[in-house]
């Protein structure tokens, strides 16, 4: 067996079966942004919550882009606001029994509304089909573990199996380190699922959201046919800190950021929130074997 | 009888276990351990790991083969003295070898950059393991660094893109990879050369997602806990091989691999050829496949129907369709 057939039967196994359980709707309820007002935390100029909201979470005076969870990037990014969500099923455990993780999961859980740091699904951005993975930085700072590593895979492996291009928004600080070396083994997990979506011929095209970091980066976040960011969001492996107590020096302004990584040679190209919708609409046409779609 | 007689006896006495293949090693280290006065401890191991006297790779692929040439270069930026590779024939074959290079004193690991690679080692890596699948030789990847370089050249050369790249071209090369984590595993620049058909780790290395020193900085709050950090972070040859992560561990002389380079290198010679004669076997498709089902299979989790879940996101969202 040759091993793009081998292949196709690894997707087949992991979208047909198991893609059943685990699938519902998902949607972000409106009633949670009720008007109140803040300060934008980069400019500080008071911003209103539900205005906030309607402008896709940009501050409507200095263009700061907020950093935003799954359930947000659905409402704001998808048609009719909602993903057919999979994966929903596959659920963290405690690995290395590392001391109260298990309270910190559910503690998280309860604050962020979200059951892990990523949410995967099928979803269509004007009209166009696509499978996608939406990473949520508050969800234990986005950090990478085994349920993240599965998800992803199988978010990769169903488009792979249904020919649609992956989408995903990365958010992340790195590793999940409370599950030990797990979490480290994501990283071999998801490439390998890159290289297998590779095979079957269907694009990666990543979105690299503030802030992306660690482990994500040194993975499935760099491995991107197309690789989008949005304005301003950071974007490295070792993060700025680390840096700083390496060479002992401050880091010069604007490194690391989403422009700087433009100018390095490693993101196509940034794009606002404003323009993802139509941009990436226009990518998943480019990439379809038909040609554009109506 | 001394102490020194007792190390003697026990050395005699592990060889015996190796050649018979009777499987006492750890049993025997154990005492090894009383006889040093110490508790066996994750930080012991640590500290073995990153002992200065350690074999490095490059005395590794030197005891190993009869025949060694190092290859310099990514084609790209430079050479990187921190990733080493090149062609080593060893009992036999010919293989491919990549390594983190550490060195034994100040000197050395100044130019070795303490076996913290930059992305053109990555990148060189990479170019060795193409070379390898096109001429048909097996890998050998000998692991030993404490992470990537977190530099601010590192970071403007891509070492996220390096490493990615890596794990995703390891991950389909169509050539035997065999791996030996022989010092520090540190994070995702251990694995950068780390995705293969067989991993080993030496019997007092260790394989992290951090430093115990990061770990306790970050989770514990208090850099100077790493030694507690050790122990939870369930980072040793044992815990890993439990964890179902590595294939097998290759014991030590008495007292660590520092004691008697000869023996460990030995050692790992006889590993090597053995996984190595194990995946000649194998059809490269079936090779592939095989990898592919390993990496797919890395993580724990659970899969609860979402009907039954009494999920806080269905009661939050009304979800479940």
């Amino acid at each position: 067996m040759s091993p793009g057939r081998y292949f196709r039967k690894v997707l087949r196994a992991v979208s047909r079966d198991k893609m059943k359980q685990g699938r519902r709707a998902l949607r972000m309820d409106d009633r949670r942004y009720v008007a109140t007002k803040h300060s934008c935390p980069s400019c500080g100029k008071p911003v209103d919550d539900g205005d906030l909201a309607v402008n896709l979470f940009v501050c409507p005076h200095c263009g700061h882009h907020y950093r935003i969870s799954a359930l947000e990037r659905i409402k704001t990014l998808m048609d009719g606001g909602e993903i057919s969500e999979f994966s929903a099923d596959v659920q963290p455990v405690n690995p290395i029994d590392f001391p109260e993780y298990t309270e910190k999961l559910r503690q998280a859980q309860e604050k962020t509304g979200i059951d892990e740091a990523i949410t995967t699904g099928v979803g269509r951005i004007e009209g166009r089909q696509a499978a996608f993975a939406l990473m949520s930085f508050k969800f234990l700072g986005g950090s990478m573990g085994s349920v993240v590593g599965e998800r992803l895979a199988r978010a990769m492996l169903y488009a792979a199996d249904q020919a649609m291009p992956c989408i995903i928004f990365t958010a992340s600080g790195g590793a999940r380190m409370q599950e030990g070396i797990f979490s480290l083994m994501q990283m071999a997990k998801t490439s390998h699922t890159a290289a297998l979506l590779a095979e079957a011929g269907q694009p990666l095209i990543v979105v690299l959201t503030d802030p992306t970091t660690g482990g994500v980066t040194a993975s499935f976040a760099m491995l991107g046919d197309i690789t989008l960011a949005e304005p301003n969001a950071l974007i490295g492996f070792a993060g700025p800190r680390v840096i700083e107590g390496t060479i002992r020096q401050k880091l010069p302004a604007g490194f690391q950021r989403a422009e700087f990584q433009k100018d390095k040679g490693f993101v196509d190209a940034v794009v606002p929130r404003s323009e993802l919708r139509s941009t990436l609409a226009y990518l998943i046409d480019v990439h379809s074997r038909g040609g554009a779609k109506p | 009888m001394k102490a020194e007689e007792l190390r003697s006896k026990l050395q005699e006495l592990q060889e015996l276990a190796l050649r018979e293949n009777i499987d006492i090693g750890a049993d025997i280290n154990r005492l090894a351990d009383k006889l040093a006065g110490g508790d066996e401890t994750a930080w012991r191991r640590v500290e073995l790991a990153r002992h200065q006297d350690r074999p490095t790779a490059l005395q590794y692929i030197d005891l190993m083969s009869d025949r060694y040439l190092e290859l310099h270069g990514d084609r790209t930026f430079g050479d990187d003295p921190a990733l080493v590779g090149g062609i080593a024939t060893i009992g036999g074959v010919h293989f491919t070898f990549l390594g983190h290079q550490k060195g034994h004193n100040m000197k050395e690991n100044l130019h070795r950059n303490y076996g913290m690679a930059h992305p053109e080692g990555y990148r060189k890596a990479l170019r060795l393991a193409r070379q390898a699948e096109r001429f048909r030789r097996p890998i050998l990847t000998i692991i030993d660094t404490s992470g990537a370089f977190p530099g601010l050249a590192s970071e403007e050369r891509g070492i996220g893109e390096a490493i990615a790249r890596n794990l995703r071209e390891f991950s389909v090369l169509r050539t035997p990879i065999i791996c030996v984590v022989v010092g520090e595993g540190g994070s995702g620049g251990a694995l950068g050369i780390g995705v293969g058909d067989r991993v080993y780790m030496l019997e007092n290395s260790v394989y992290s997602v951090i430093s115990p020193e990061g770990f306790a900085s970050i989770l514990l709050r208090d850099a100077k806990k790493a030694q507690q950090a050790a122990g939870l972070m369930k980072m040793t040859a044992p815990d890993l091989k439990g964890f179902g992560i590595i294939d097998d561990i290759i014991p030590e002389p008495v007292g660590g691999a520092q004691s008697d380079h000869q023996q460990i290198a030995g050692r790992v010679r006889q590993t090597v050829l053995a996984a190595y004669q194990e995946l000649a076997r194998k059809r490269p498709d079936q090779l592939l496949r095989d990898r592919s089902a390993r990496l797919l299979s890395l993580g724990r989790f659970t899969e609860k129907p979402v009907g039954r879940q009494s999920s806080l996101l269905s009661r939050l969202f009304g979800g479940g369709s």
